[in-house]
């Protein structure tokens, strides 16, 4: 990030009635960054947007946009454009109405702003529906209006609002890509609020995930991903399986153990400053190698356990494991199918094993108690 | 003509038809029949003689019905426009704004109706008159106003409860002031149901009596007071003349509401 963000969310609470929505958020975004703001309902990402659009005034803190303050400005004077959720369409307007109107309002002149919806239209796919009637559109022609509304008037900055949560899974799958490609395009700076996490992933340069009003962590997908800074995270970004380890620290290196692990495990504390105690071990399905009997394991560092496979699933591509180790149960992909009943082990490598203390990963567990830890499928929230 | 069995449920459900129907219709015959008589009485079941004299004096030009039809729609429209000058900023408040007592708001514009007419419009007679309102147009007005102003403002509030928020907020988003997105937004989309909010005061003002009695007359002749002193004085053709020309607008304004208010405005009214 630059020393000066060209958005910059600076201390930011919004309060309604005795609850807080935003505690103290610093958020910085710099010109044509695509920042996702990712969490789970209730977190705080909503409150966020409508706060940087306008539509929510903060309690504390300031917004600032290129260096000027737009804390108190009223949504129509800062140079940004919101698509909704519903998309908002105006219903008494056609597509074209409702696309121009934003220009209209600029005092533009007609063929100024015939010329500029003809652009958006073709830019967006929407040629020859100009004379309809919102109703008669389709869903995704729908959202494409109100992309096509908040594009046509050049804004600083686009905020999005779950924009493809009301499609189908099949049009929302390339709709995110065509978003992606039209915000690289158009070197628009673009905020995007969303719960599903690989919508997040495969559109944002930057992953800004929220809980309870605050950011959790925020970095590029590879890092969201791949470390975790807390339980809360690691278990959002899908390492849902949970294992409790007891963790000996000692000078710069820990050794873990369980009571269903081969050999205990040893790894370098690095920047974290740890204690010995109960220690939260997540992992991913698909980041775990399940061995059958007498198999050798991957010849790789990481933390073994014995288990016993109780159920199998195939949800496409990999066999899902339901494993027992010891009370736990934990979820495990393999490209093969083991019987039900089957004596494993289950072996993770130390950089898909996210290690947590247990008393910072306690209040993390409470905020994702709704996750069961079967569902594992990729956008649940 | 053995498919034609004896139904006694068909029976009674024929006659209580008819009995609705004959509720319905009969006082309207009734007033047909009389609009177009030139003499009829009692034992006689119809008019002796039918023709159209009394509508010649009706509309003649020294007639004052349409002198009181004039003032009728006169005073109807004046209403209608004070009362959605009203009912929209206040409908549209109460729509909106997390007002404190919301429901005691709404309640009070009732308050007009609650009471029993005749005392009240004895009363607002007697202040009227003391500031020199009594017996003019904007007099009546004004007590047309407030007897009418609980339905414009229920409804007016009901038909901008419909219109989505986030509909005037994508707007004020891409550049649209306040203002320019209620003017665009909002009021375009609550037009039917301030359209349907504006016939029913116009129909009510239209009807109100005993207001623009103790009010306007003798000064300010209305449909309905010309109504009450023909019946009064016997004159039945020119009481079912005037009852018919007030059915007209009537009729024709139900049938523009039943076009224009939607059942969502309609599910909001009083919320």
């Amino acid at each position: 990030m630059t020393s000066a963000p060209f958005l910059h969310v600076d201390g930011v609470s919004v309060t309604y009635g005795k609850t807080r929505i935003l505690d103290r958020l610093d958020l910085g975004v710099a010109k044509g960054e695509f920042v996702a703001l990712l969490g789970s309902s209730g977190c705080g990402k909503t409150t966020l947007l409508r706060t940087i659009a306008g539509f929510s005034t903060p309690t504390e803190g300031a917004l600032r946009v290129d260096g000027r303050d737009v804390t108190r400005a009223p949504p129509d004077r800062r140079g940004m454009a919101l698509v909704f959720q519903s998309y908002a369409l105006w219903p008494h307007m056609t597509v074209a109405a409702n696309i121009g109107y934003g220009l209209k309002l600029k005092r533009q002149s007609r063929t100024e702003i015939a010329t500029r919806v003809d652009e958006i239209q073709n830019l967006l796919g929407l040629n020859g529906l100009g004379e309809r009637l919102p109703t008669a559109l389709s869903g995704g022609q729908r959202q494409r209006v109100a992309l096509g509304r908040a594009l046509a008037v050049n804004p600083d900055i686009l905020l999005l609002d779950e924009p493809l949560s009301n499609l189908d899974a099949r049009i929302r799958l390339s709709v995110r890509h065509e978003i992606r490609a039209l915000q690289r395009r158009l070197g628009i700076t673009a905020i995007h609020v969303t719960h599903d996490r690989e919508e997040a992933m495969v559109m944002a340069d930057r992953i800004v995930i929220l809980d309870a009003g605050r950011i959790a962590q925020q970095g590029t997908p590879e890092e969201v991903y791949n470390q975790p800074a807390s339980a809360f995270v690691a278990a959002f970004m899908g390492a849902e399986n949970l294992l409790q380890l007891d963790g000996q620290v000692s000078g710069s290196s820990a050794a873990f153990s369980h009571p269903a692990a081969a050999s205990a495990f040893t790894r370098q504390t690095g920047e974290e400053t740890w204690r010995s105690g109960a220690f939260a071990a997540r992992f991913r399905a698909e980041a775990a190698v399940l061995c059958a009997a007498g198999e050798a394991r991957p010849d790789a560092h990481g933390m073994e356990f014995q288990g016993k496979v109780t159920s199998v699933s195939y949800p496409g591509g990999l066999w899902r494991h339901a494993v027992t180790i010891g009370n736990d149960s934990v979820l495990v992909d393999a490209p093969r199918c083991l019987p039900e009943g089957e004596a494993v082990r289950v072996f993770i490598p130390t950089a898909s094993l996210f290690l947590f203390p247990m008393s910072e990963a306690s209040s993390g567990m409470a905020s994702t108690s709704r996750s069961d830890g079967f569902s594992a499928a990729p956008g649940q929230d | 003509m053995s498919l034609l069995k004896f139904d006694p449920w068909w029976l009674l459900r024929g006659a209580v038809l008819g009995l609705l129907a004959f509720a319905i219709f009969g006082p309207i015959a009734n007033l047909l029949l009389w609009a177009v008589a030139e003499r009829w009485y009692f034992p006689h079941m119809l008019p002796l003689e039918y023709g159209f004299s009394f509508w010649a004096r009706v509309f003649a030009p020294r007639g004052n019905a349409m002198v009181s039809l004039l003032n009728s729609v006169m005073i109807a429209v004046l209403t209608v426009g004070m009362a959605l000058l009203v009912a929209i900023p206040a409908g549209y408040a109460l729509a909106r704004c997390k007002l404190p007592l919301r429901g005691l708001i709404l309640i009070a514009f009732l308050i007009p109706q609650a009471f029993p007419n005749l005392p009240v419009y004895v009363n607002i007679a007697q202040l009227f008159y003391q500031v020199g309102l009594n017996g003019t147009v904007p007099g009546v007005v004004i007590v047309h106003v407030t007897h009418g102003l609980v339905y414009a403002v229920w409804i007016a509030t009901a038909a901008f409860s419909a219109v989505d928020r986030e509909l005037e907020e994508a707007a004020r988003s891409i550049g649209a002031s306040g203002l320019r997105a209620f003017a665009d937004i909002t009021l375009p989309l609550a037009a039917p149901g301030l359209m349907a909010s504006a016939v029913f005061v116009f129909l009510e003002s239209l009807d109100e009596f005993t207001g623009t009695y103790f009010v306007g007359a003798p000064d300010v002749s209305t449909l309905p007071l010309l109504l009450y002193t023909a019946g009064a004085g016997g004159n039945y053709q020119v009481a079912s003349i005037t009852a018919l020309l007030l059915l007209i607008p009537s009729i024709g304004f139900m049938l523009v509401v039943e076009r224009f208010l939607k059942a969502d405005v309609l599910s909001r009214v009083g919320r």
